[in-house]
């Protein structure tokens, strides 16, 4: 049970993706001007965090590791994200279009999100701090990526929201765009330092 | 000549990956907190990119267009994986500073988008030459923002102490968010001027030919 708090902790709030370690900052930046399409891009996200992180853990440990053939990781859990990417968007197409039609133009998008690569290489690393003890498998490794995700969805619709009240503003045209939204991402993270005392 | 001029500016100034084209964020944000990880991230960038581009340059012909995307995510994780290595063993300094942001070279969009906008266009010459110009413009945006929140965040320059004053949250993700959208408006503002200087001129100098014409 310390060990499901810690790392739900960890991953919500603690490490988040986007306001403490930058990861996934490009779809963070891009996506998040309305509050609709941020969370189909936040939930996409995490889907495929999980799904990727289910398959690639296994095959590190139980594959790779034997075989010593770690140095290999980058080309294979990038090869394995991308044709999971392509899997599920066809799944998803042909079992719910509703979904697809709501989800679908984000998926080829998350193939280069650095979080989902950056979550698969995470947990094959040195986690023992987000573990309080116990030792690690693939059910911390999903958890961990599960609430990462949600994390990353989390900070992104409170990032829509800014810039959704934003639009009601003039702002200059040096300023406007990208650099006003780092300004206000800024801010955020600077709210985000506050649970860096959890411990 | 002017073709290989204008490649070379449009990386380094008027398509500046980072600052006119807002990509490859993630590292950028993850490591301008020093400005030595920061110059280790653009040069290892170069030398992946310009390899990356020169190699998909020079295949472009053989890769059949269904399947390029595939194709140019393997070329580019090999290259990363060579160079993961390479610093492993020679510079393990820099390895250490870089952390899980080398491994995420393989995901970062100036890379692959280069080879999809640029390369698969365009000659090996040329698109070696874009590899560079690109990549050091990446360098040259990112050693700034990096000597900025360094100086003002750690009070040091390249690890070496200059000063004890400090704005301590000028070194975490918050500052450089926030140097780095500010870094953009300027950038953007001081191109704006020089694009609008430039244009008065032509057209006083239109109008001065037609003026001479005319007489």
């Amino acid at each position: 049970m310390a060990t499901f708090i810690a790392i739900v902790l960890a991953a919500v709030l603690t490490n988040n993706f986007i306001t403490v370690k930058t990861y996934g900052v490009c779809p963070f930046l891009g996506v998040s001007k309305n509050t609709s399409s941020a969370t189909g891009m936040g939930i996409a996200v995490t889907l495929v965090m999980v799904l990727a992180t289910l398959v690639t853990y296994p095959i590190y440990t139980y594959v790779m590791v034997p075989l010593k053939i770690e140095f290999l990781e980058i080309i294979f859990f990038i090869f394995i994200i991308a044709s999971l990417v392509q899997m599920l968007e066809k799944i998803i197409q042909k079992v719910s279009p509703s979904l697809y039609g709501a989800m679908g133009i984000y998926l080829p998008l998350i193939t280069t999100n650095c979080a989902v690569l950056g979550v698969t290489e995470l947990v094959i690393g040195d986690m023992s701090k987000f573990l309080a003890g116990a030792s690690m498998n693939i059910g911390w490794a999903a958890l961990y990526a599960l609430f990462a995700g949600l994390g990353f969805t989390l900070v992104m619709i409170i990032m829509s929201g800014m810039r959704e009240k934003l639009n009601y503003y003039k702002t200059p045209k040096a300023i406007a765009g990208f650099p006003i939204a780092m300004v206000t991402a800024c801010f955020i993270c600077m709210a985000f330092t506050v649970f860096s005392y959890i411990s | 000549m002017n073709k290989y001029k204008k490649i070379t500016l449009d990386g380094l100034i008027f398509q500046n990956p980072t600052f006119m084209l807002v990509l490859g964020t993630c590292p950028t944000l993850g490591l301008i907190n020093s400005a030595f990880s920061a110059m280790g991230m653009g040069l290892t960038v170069v030398v992946i990119l310009t390899l990356s581009n020169l190699l998909i340059s020079l295949l472009r012909k053989v890769i059949p267009n269904e399947v390029r995307i595939p194709c140019y995510i393997v070329i580019i994780a090999t290259l990363v994986t060579f160079a993961r290595m390479f610093l492993q063993k020679f510079l393990p300094d820099l390895y250490d500073s870089l952390g899980g942001f080398l491994a995420l070279i393989v995901v970062n969009c100036i890379i692959l988008g280069r080879a999809e906008a640029f390369a698969n266009k365009h000659n090996v010459l040329e698109s070696a030459l874009d590899g560079v110009s690109q990549g050091l413009g990446f360098t040259a945006a990112l050693t700034l923002m990096g000597v900025i929140c360094e100086f003002l965040g750690k009070g040091s320059l390249f690890g070496y102490e200059i000063m004890s004053f400090k704005i301590a949250m000028l070194a975490t993700p918050a500052g450089a968010f926030l140097v780095y959208g500010l870094c953009i408006a300027v950038f953007v503002y001081v191109i704006d001027g020089f694009e609008r200087a430039r244009r008065v001129k032509a057209n006083k100098l239109a109008r001065e030919n037609m003026l001479t014409e005319v007489a």
